[in-house]
């Protein structure tokens, strides 16, 4: 039987301690190597970590993604050579899956849930509101790239319409207002660029404050 | 993205921190859910507030977090174990907390928020729960609550058992693949059974993308050694000795729990090259989708493990015989797996006496949209959906009436109330020219525009299609255009004409569901709304 590594526990409920728990981003060990032109050596050690895997492109993908923000382009060829795939077949998968981005995202990641469960509760007004708000389009970002704007099929949250999520958090039962004091916060943040904080974009104390108040339209 | 909590077991706590208090009152147990429903409505500050309420107060509480009991409405569902019997109170936020303990809610006293004993709750005392029987009660991360509530009986089972009576029992219990085809399970599991391979794989869809479905996330989170104990008696059952769980992007919370749990299964025993000391081996990953609604597709889902583009196969070869990297593959959705165990533990006939007609068991609906009390009912087939509806659901959350149901996710046809007295079965919906799919309903009220619902329909499938084959690719965009142009009111009896040729396209051509089940709530919406589409007398001449 093998003894894998336990996940460490975790002390507190919060979501803070989420956040603090985050795994080191960059993965410790150096590489026997030097990475090829334009691939650094982040990507290149989680190249290394994954090639063997079977059907090793998507986790890899999820791991570049996750570490780095992104999949930088230039990443591509290191990662189709790895792997035994042509260029063209990795880049259409990055291009297939609409998790994938290949640029740097707006610092937080407003995701606003479209599907019918959501329309059925007022989805199409909270998704114009935050369009208005935001001041930008679906696949857009604010002006100040504080907060990027995506569409999402589905949170799973269907009972509690409408639902987004900031950052990969989910909140649900939103109103304007409600959605306004978790975005308030992070668009505050550029006004003052020494307090950005990676991760910040946990909102869950906002939750604190009084809701049946907000319940009033 | 941050990474979710994983909220420890308490066994592992237990286990280093040994309780010296056993000779006074053992502390009242309190449980805040940990299910992503309850954790995107506060549930985390909420039992930040109670612990530390116990702390200024110095009581001592220990606080557990469970799954959800799939009361949605209710959440954060705060409940308390007095003598055993646990009391409900909900909805309750961080600020609901101090006035909670000066209620006496440690005591289950009175309040506005209080629903009296969880179990009498009407909306689950009315339900029939198998597949989630633990869902909500445990901790889903804790091994010995699992067991101590027939956690692991089916598995031991399973393993005095050859492959052929494995399938034999599940074949006989009636089980039909819950992700929306409701294939019977025992049949596919026969097919893979016979295929002659060395290696064989067992694939969990648990790529959940159906609008108004939520079943799977919430036994995922609530529930996790179920479906290992599921996918391993299907390893067992074939003959595979590896397995992966294909979960969406949009679900992380469920991803580290079932991490977790495969960690602690594998660490007792349970997973791994010698399974609870029979000599047979079977082991799982979890492996992430990337938010593409098409890989709820077995097919696709199959093309994304291989780490491809999640575009569908041509059929045959069936996954049974060929599937994952070529190999026989039992691919079956996450309530199919979890609802195996208890088959295996309680014997076939248990699970087939619950059911109607061809529809045997339970089904575990999904009420959602604008109904005022949303949840989980798990019941036996055949409950109507206007029970569904009104008796659960409660009527519509804006209280005004409620006028169309989508029922099956986004390729589910949009049922009127004069259909609402069906009862939910897999022969009966698809008498109505609908489908029962994975159990999701979406409710909407008489505000609702069915053309921007089936417009919808269309433009959805023209974002999701993979591209394989023309009728769903290029049908779903002429789709929207012609949706507008009825709309718009030009040549509408022609262009109604037009769009129920495309469907007919669509239905007949496409190679999966995704293309070939648009139709059904695009024409649901015309033939039951059509008034909603422009001139009513012209809808009904066309």
């Amino acid at each position: 039987m093998r003894s894998d590594a336990m996940p460490d526990p975790v002390p507190a409920f919060t979501r803070a301690a989420t956040v603090a728990a985050k795994p080191p981003a960059k993965p410790a060990g150096k590489l026997a190597t030097t990475p090829p032109d334009g691939v650094d050596a982040c990507t290149a050690a989680l190249i290394a970590s994954h090639a063997a895997r079977p059907g090793a492109l998507l986790p890899l993908l999820h791991a570049i993604q996750d570490a780095l923000g992104f999949i930088a382009p230039e990443s591509v060829g290191a990662i189709a050579q790895a792997l035994n795939l042509s260029r063209a077949e990795v880049h259409g998968v990055i291009t297939y899956y609409p998790h994938f981005r290949t640029a740097v995202p707006a610092r937080h990641t407003l995701e606003v849930c479209r599907a019918e469960s959501c329309q059925a509760m007022g989805g199409d007004a909270l998704a114009d509101h935050i369009r208005q708000r935001l001041g930008c389009e679906f696949h857009g970002a604010h002006a100040t790239r504080a907060v990027g704007l995506e569409a999402v099929y589905c949170l799973g949250l269907c009972a509690q319409s409408p639902a987004i999520a900031i950052d990969g958090i989910a909140h649900a039962r939103m109103t304007p207002a409600r959605i306004d004091r978790l975005l308030d916060p992070l668009l505050a943040e550029s006004k003052d660029a020494s307090s950005i904080v990676q991760g910040s974009g946990d909102a869950g104390h906002l939750l604190q404050a009084s809701h049946r108040e907000q319940e009033a339209p | 993205m941050n990474t979710p909590h994983v909220f420890p077991p308490r066994d592992a706590a237990n286990s280093t921190m040994p309780d010296l208090r056993v000779v006074s009152a053992p502390p009242i147990r309190v449980f805040v859910p940990r299910d992503t429903a309850a954790l995107a409505v506060g549930a985390d500050a909420v039992a930040q507030a109670i612990c530390d309420e116990a702390a200024a107060r110095g009581l001592s509480i220990d606080v557990v977090r469970n799954g959800s009991r799939g009361l949605l409405w209710l959440e954060t569902l705060v409940e308390v174990d007095r003598l055993g019997v646990r009391h409900a109170y909900g909805p309750v936020y961080p600020e609901d907390v101090g006035g909670l303990f000066d209620a006496g809610f440690l005591q289950g006293a009175a309040h506005a928020l209080a629903h009296g004993p969880t179990e009498a709750i009407p909306y689950l005392a009315r339900q029939q729960r198998f597949t989630f029987a633990r869902v909500g009660i445990t901790d889903p991360l804790s091994l010995d609550d699992y067991a101590a509530l027939d956690g692991f009986r089916g598995l031991r089972n399973a393993l005095m058992q050859s492959g052929e009576e494995i399938v034999a029992a599940v074949t006989e219990s009636g089980l039909r693949g819950r992700g929306g085809a409701a294939f019977p399970t025992g049949i596919k599991w026969k097919t893979v059974l016979q295929a002659p391979s060395d290696t064989k794989y067992i694939v969990c869809n648990a790529d959940e993308g159906d609008s108004g479905t939520f079943a799977d996330r919430m036994l995922m989170e609530g529930d996790p050694y179920v479906l290992i104990e599921g996918m391993t008696i299907a390893g067992l059952a074939v003959g595979a000795e590896y397995g992966y769980l294909y979960v969406r992007s949009e679900y992380p919370q469920a991803i580290a729990t079932l991490e977790a749990a495969i960690a602690l299964a594998r660490q007792a025993g349970y997973l791994g090259a010698d399974i609870l000391s029979s000599g047979r081996s079977f082991d799982l990953e979890v492996r992430k989708g990337a938010g593409s609604y098409v890989c709820g597709e077995e097919t696709a889902l199959l093309e994304s493990l291989e780490g491809k583009r999640g575009v569908v196969r041509a059929k045959p070869p069936l996954p049974a015989v060929a599937g994952l990297f070529g190999r026989p593959t039992v691919i079956n959705n996450v309530i199919t797996f979890a609802s195996v165990p208890i088959v295996l533990d309680r014997g076939a006939a248990f699970y087939r006496d619950a059911g109607m007609g061809r529809s045997r068991g339970t089904l575990p609906f999904q009420l959602a949209g604008n109904l005022k009390q949303g949840g989980l009912v798990e019941c036996a087939f055949g409950v109507t959906l206007h029970d569904l509806l009104y008796e659960f659901g409660g009527g519509s959350a804006s209280g005004r009436p409620l006028r169309a149901v989508q029922v099956g996710g986004p390729l589910g046809a949009y049922l009127p109330a004069a259909q609402w007295n069906v009862p939910m079965d897999y022969e009966s919906l698809a008498g109505l020219g609908g489908v029962l799919g994975h159990g999701g309903l979406v409710a909407f009220d008489d505000s609702v525009d069915m053309a921007k619902m089936a417009r919808y329909a269309m433009a959805f499938c023209a974002v999701e299609s993979c591209g394989k084959c023309t009728p769903c690719r290029i049908g779903s965009t002429r789709g929207v255009e012609v949706v507008d142009k009825i709309v718009a009111g030009q040549q509408r009896s022609r262009q109604i004409q037009l769009l129920r040729s495309l469907c007919d396209t669509m239905v007949n051509g496409s190679l999966c569901a995704m293309g070939s089940m648009t139709p059904y709530p695009v024409l649901s919406a015309l033939n039951h709304f059509p008034e909603d589409f422009g001139d009513a007398q012209h809808v009904q001449a066309a």
